[in-house]
């Protein structure tokens, strides 16, 4: 009987978890397909009678998400594949060689993580005026790599680990370099955390708001993230349109998570979960 | 195997082949001299910046004025309320969200039908950035239309509406409902990866010693997942003090500067006044508290033995 009791208010509680996690989703969702009229009338329909596209065309049609979203993409996926590459590389060395600077390394990539990295905003914005890359797309590409690089490396390092080194010394035996036995023998066999590592910098760099306000305010290289904060501040009673837009921000996240969720855990849980 | 080929990379390659030292250091170049460059200068650049006047719509009269950035800070009325914000905000979001995350994480543990489900549903706001997920909350909590208003006055909770965003004496704990809801996911995620690593010989022992659940959560489970436990409170904490985004899409720091915390209201200074010498002292005071807690935390808690992550 208590046993009974205990499943079912584990139930209960998971239930009533589930809806809270999921119900903020669905209420953008269902925002974003009503009709504006009906965004705005009581009482609230949780669900809605109408379902229409119109919020999607207009925020392509009147205010050219389209564009918004190319420079995210284009973004976001140049400094995804350029993060890797450099990542794979130092995450290699880091995870097969000792070297004396080996913990000074590591101890720069940990702070990067726990520094309040606003500190480096404002300079960040004067190196990029001088170096004539305010209102470009590689000034973000530049940033979002470098901002990437540490996090990269600890979790590709952590996939490096679990390759046995004996894989390219025996490939080494055969006459291969240290770094086309990378490219040729261990890299194949951990596409998973390459792609894990490729998604979530992706998916950073498609959020990235601030670097992207400060750098850029030109309308055609604005990426997503800058077009809905200026979005919040021109219209910031149209939910129809603002619903519709974060709608676009956040499925292609969300898609690509989905997939790569189980594998970046993984990467990341292999340092600290040893016990 | 192409080692014999004339191109560049078939001679570096050579010349790395007997010598892991050129190796070495031909793949950390690209790291070491990008992070250099564009993290830990502009960050040192920025300490500077602390000791100066630095306006970015006066670049012509930037000099040094010792701690004239802090005497400023400290006697700013708005800083004091970010200041005594920032302590409920981390702490509150962090205790909540490790409790939620544990709970769920601990109930996940269990294999179940529709498990995997449940997790790509539970797990997405990982995805999403606190920017977003502050607009969406900030249309639920909406005084007029938002659909948290009409929940509670349906269920007969409250008979008026509340200005959760607009009414100073609930913005900052509707902001840290927003940031509790955001941090679950992080918690279960790491939390749950930890308690599978869990081996079940322990349990199986704990058993035939005739320990219950609840012995068995407290002297087997716990123990073992302590080192995450450890570092993903620490690294949790820090991340949700340095990270304004959620402030900045639900309030902006509104209304009247009441849900500013540090770290919003540095980001203010830069955005939107332009006072990067005022903005940096504020940071520069960030990186101490930091640095206590840090050290506090981990004298505190050294007994447990911590992962090397």
């Amino acid at each position: 009987m208590q046993r009974h009791l205990f499943k079912g208010s584990k139930a209960v509680f998971l239930a009533l978890y589930l809806i809270v996690m999921v119900f903020p989703l669905y209420w953008i969702v269902i925002t974003s397909l009503k009709p504006q009229k009906e965004i705005f009338s009581f009482p609230l329909k949780y669900w809605p009678t109408h379902l229409t596209f119109q919020n999607y065309i207009n925020i392509i049609k009147i205010s050219k998400f389209h564009i918004y979203i190319f420079n995210s993409l284009l973004i976001s996926i140049s400094a995804a594949l350029v993060v890797v590459v450099i990542a794979v590389l130092s995450a290699y060395v880091l995870a097969r060689f000792k070297f004396r600077a080996h913990k000074h390394v590591m101890l720069g990539f940990f702070l990067t993580q726990m520094l309040p990295g606003f500190v480096a905003l404002a300079p960040l914005y004067l190196l990029m005026s001088r170096l004539d890359l305010i209102n470009t797309r590689a000034s973000l590409i530049l940033m979002y790599t470098v901002g990437l690089i540490p996090f990269s490396t600890i979790l590709l390092k952590g996939f490096f680990e679990r390759i046995p080194s004996s894989l390219e010394e025996a490939a080494m035996i055969d006459g291969c370099s240290r770094l086309s036995a990378l490219i040729r023998v261990i890299m194949p066999v951990m596409l998973n955390g390459i792609a894990a590592t490729f998604i979530f910098a992706f998916v950073q760099n498609w959020n990235e708001l601030f670097m992207a306000v400060l750098f850029i305010d030109d309308e055609s290289l604005k990426t997503l993230p800058v077009a809905m904060n200026s979005f919040v501040m021109k219209f910031d009673v149209d939910w129809g349109a603002m619903s519709a837009g974060t709608v676009l921000s956040v499925l292609p996240t969300i898609a690509l998570f989905a997939i790569a969720q189980r594998f970046i855990v993984e990467g990341l849980t292999q340092g600290a979960v040893k016990g | 195997m192409n080692d014999d080929r004339p191109s560049v990379i078939g001679r570096l390659q050579a010349s790395f082949r007997n010598s892991p030292r050129g190796f070495i250091f031909f793949c950390l170049l690209p790291t070491l001299v990008l992070m250099l460059v564009f993290t830990y200068y502009p960050f040192f650049r920025g300490i500077v910046m602390a000791f100066q006047n630095y306006q970015l719509f006066d670049l012509t009269n930037v000099h040094y004025i010792g701690l004239d950035n802090f005497k400023n800070m400290f006697e700013d009325a708005k800083f004091k309320f970010a200041a005594v914000n920032s302590v409920y905000w981390v702490f509150i979001s962090l205790i909540a969200q490790f409790t939620i995350g544990l709970s769920v994480a601990l109930l996940l543990n269990k294999r179940f039908r529709g498990r995997g489900f449940f997790q790509g549903f539970v797990f997405y706001p990982w995805a999403l950035s606190g920017f977003l997920i502050g607009l969406i909350w900030k249309w639920m909590f909406n005084s007029q239309i938002g659909v948290i208003n009409d929940l509670l006055l349906r269920s007969g909770i409250i008979h008026e509406r509340i200005g959760f965003l607009s009414d100073p004496n609930w913005a900052m704990a509707s902001v840290i409902i927003a940031n509790v809801w955001y941090g679950i996911a992080f918690f279960a995620i790491m939390l749950l990866a930890a308690l599978q690593s869990v081996p079940s010989e322990l349990y199986e022992a704990g058993s035939m010693d005739g320990a219950n659940g609840a012995r068995k959560l407290l002297n087997i489970t716990l123990p073992y997942i302590m080192p995450t436990v450890i570092t993903t409170t620490l690294l949790r904490a820090i991340w949700i003090f340095n990270d304004p985004s959620i402030i900045y899409g639900l309030t902006n720091g509104g209304p009247a500067g009441s849900t500013h915390i540090l770290s919003s209201l540095m980001l203010d200074k830069i955005m939107y006044s332009g006072d990067y010498g005022a903005a940096s002292a504020i940071g520069i005071l960030m990186i101490g508290i930091l640095l206590l807690y840090t050290i506090f935390y981990l004298t505190v808690t050294r007994a447990a033995k911590l992962g090397d992550f």
